[in-house]
């Protein structure tokens, strides 16, 4: 069944979740990437917006500037979230992160986070930004704009989806049941290359 | 219009928009293929959201991923065609300026970036970028000009190994195993496995790059790569690791191999990965300045 997300969320929302299941989100969606989590993390800069609650996106669009200054979304897709897994504890304890869109999965260390601080890794389909851009309803606000465009966004999605629950906080983790699988194939794959 | 700069960089700019935004017609048999076959429930749902992106991103002129990738040009110059009228060099500075103007009138994201400071010039040009790769072809009166916005997802899933000789061909598909399993599900997977066999450490990442412009469903001419080709494709799809890493049959779409001889003590192999939307786009530039399209 499709759970439908509206944040923010709180941490029982978050450990309620489980690895396989659907959800769509419906809200405000904080975009980031590598330059915003090393000027968050790495710098010391707070961020100039509360995040209690929220879900991030792993993700850095295409925009055309509109007079007046706003944004338009053009595209906007999800990137590989391993690049920034270092940045995961830090998002979850010291900001109240709840959910990070992204894409290819986080590591067990940020599965073990998860877990502490009740929160959720939403695994998104990669490459999808035509459909992905149809669901941001708007562009509501952008900090940071000198890291363009590695900003530090806010989305309003509407049926962003369908997203499935890669990673809970309850150790549920399909990257690492798929990786432990293929594993276990190994034998008969050396078997099929004659190695 | 007049076989000149000004051409040169307009079709570079049509080329590399539309390669963001119209898939090649083997990619997406492959991809539709691939979700018949799908026996896995959420794997086949994945596909399926990829098709269904395809289709929105050509009916409703929108890029099918967000990554505006580094722009990488292959220019293949028929025997025939009046290269000196031109110039080498004024060609390379007219498929930057072309990039450039995508990036500006779009507009694109610029995705390239200064490699100590970061800066990124929002030109998604720079020092050597676009890539530019040549080749000299035997016939043909055309220059034609491949483009491809390549995706940092599965680019940052490349690796090189000089193995010794005595590691053999099973060393070979033991590393190619290896890198797929190590990517997981980053690049995009289904993805195109592109593997550089043999040359130096150069030519072999070379060659395996060579691979992936190849369109699917033709494999290397040569029987013995022709058959690595399909057993390293079946031991990749064993591993069900499946699309986005979430398990599934479909873990790669194609292995393509690239090979060149090498040193009596050398065994390099090379991988790169593709993902699934393997974007690349066409046009012949003809000495009349004619220019035809295609992806």
């Amino acid at each position: 069944m499709e759970r439908r997300l509206r944040p923010p969320l709180d941490e029982a929302g978050a450990r309620a979740l489980r690895a396989g299941d659907s959800v769509v989100v419906d809200g405000p969606v904080y975009g980031i990437r590598d330059a915003t989590l090393v000027r968050i993390v790495d710098e010391g800069r707070e961020p100039p917006v509360d995040l209690r609650g929220a879900v991030l996106l792993h993700t850095a669009p295409n925009v055309a500037r509109e007079a007046g200054g706003r944004y338009r979304a053009l595209s906007v897709g999800t990137t590989t979230s391993m690049r920034m897994d270092r940045f995961t504890r830090p998002l979850l304890a010291r900001y109240g992160v709840r959910a990070i869109i992204g894409k290819g999965g986080l590591s067990p260390e940020s599965l073990a986070a998860l877990g502490e601080h009740g929160a959720v890794y939403l695994a998104i389909t990669g490459g999808a930004a035509a459909l992905q851009t149809t669901q941001i309803a708007a562009i509501e606000a952008v900090w940071w704009e000198d890291l363009m465009p590695e900003c530090l966004w806010r989305f309003r999605v509407e049926g962003l989806g369908p997203l499935i629950v890669g990673m809970d906080a309850h150790g549920g983790d399909l990257y690492g049941d798929v990786l432990a699988e293929a594993q276990r194939r190994l034998a008969a794959i050396h078997a099929r290359l004659g190695l | 219009m007049a076989l000149d700069d000004r051409l040169v960089a307009e079709t570079a700019r049509t080329l590399y928009i539309r390669a963001l935004k119209v898939l090649p017609p083997d990619v997406k048999a492959a991809l539709g293929q691939a979700h018949e076959r799908e026996r896995h429930p959420r794997a086949r749902e994945l596909l399926g959201t990829m098709l269904r992106n395809i289709e929105v991103a050509e009916t409703r002129g929108l890029m099918v991923c967000q990554d505006t990738g580094t722009p990488v040009f292959r220019v293949r110059v028929g025997a025939g065609f009046p290269l000196d009228r031109l110039g080498g060099h004024r060609i390379e500075r007219a498929l930057a300026e072309g990039v450039r103007r995508a990036t500006a009138e779009h507009p694109l994201r610029s995705s390239v970036c200064h490699p100590i400071t970061r800066a990124n010039p929002q030109t998604n040009t720079g020092w050597r970028i676009p890539v530019v790769d040549w080749e000299f072809l035997e016939d043909g009166d055309a220059l034609e000009l491949r483009m491809m916005p390549k995706g940092s997802g599965s680019e940052n899933m490349s690796f090189l190994k000089m193995l010794p000789p005595a590691a053999g061909l099973a060393g070979v598909k033991r590393f190619v195993l290896d890198c797929v399993l190590e990517a997981g599900g980053k690049p995009c997977p289904p993805t195109v496995v592109g593997v550089g066999l043999g040359g130096t450490a150069d030519l072999c990442m070379k060659l395996a790059k060579v691979a992936i412009w190849r369109p699917l469903g033709q494999p290397n001419p040569d029987p013995e790569l022709a058959r690595l080709e399909a057993d390293l494709l079946d031991g990749i799809n064993m591993t069900g690791l499946g699309p986005m890493g979430l398990g599934g049959d479909t873990t790669a779409l194609a292995v393509m191999v690239e090979a060149a001889y090498t040193h009596i003590t050398q065994n390099p192999v090379a991988v790169t990965l593709q993902c699934w939307r393997g974007e690349r786009a066409w046009a012949r530039l003809w000495p009349d300045g004619r220019v035809e399209h295609g992806v």
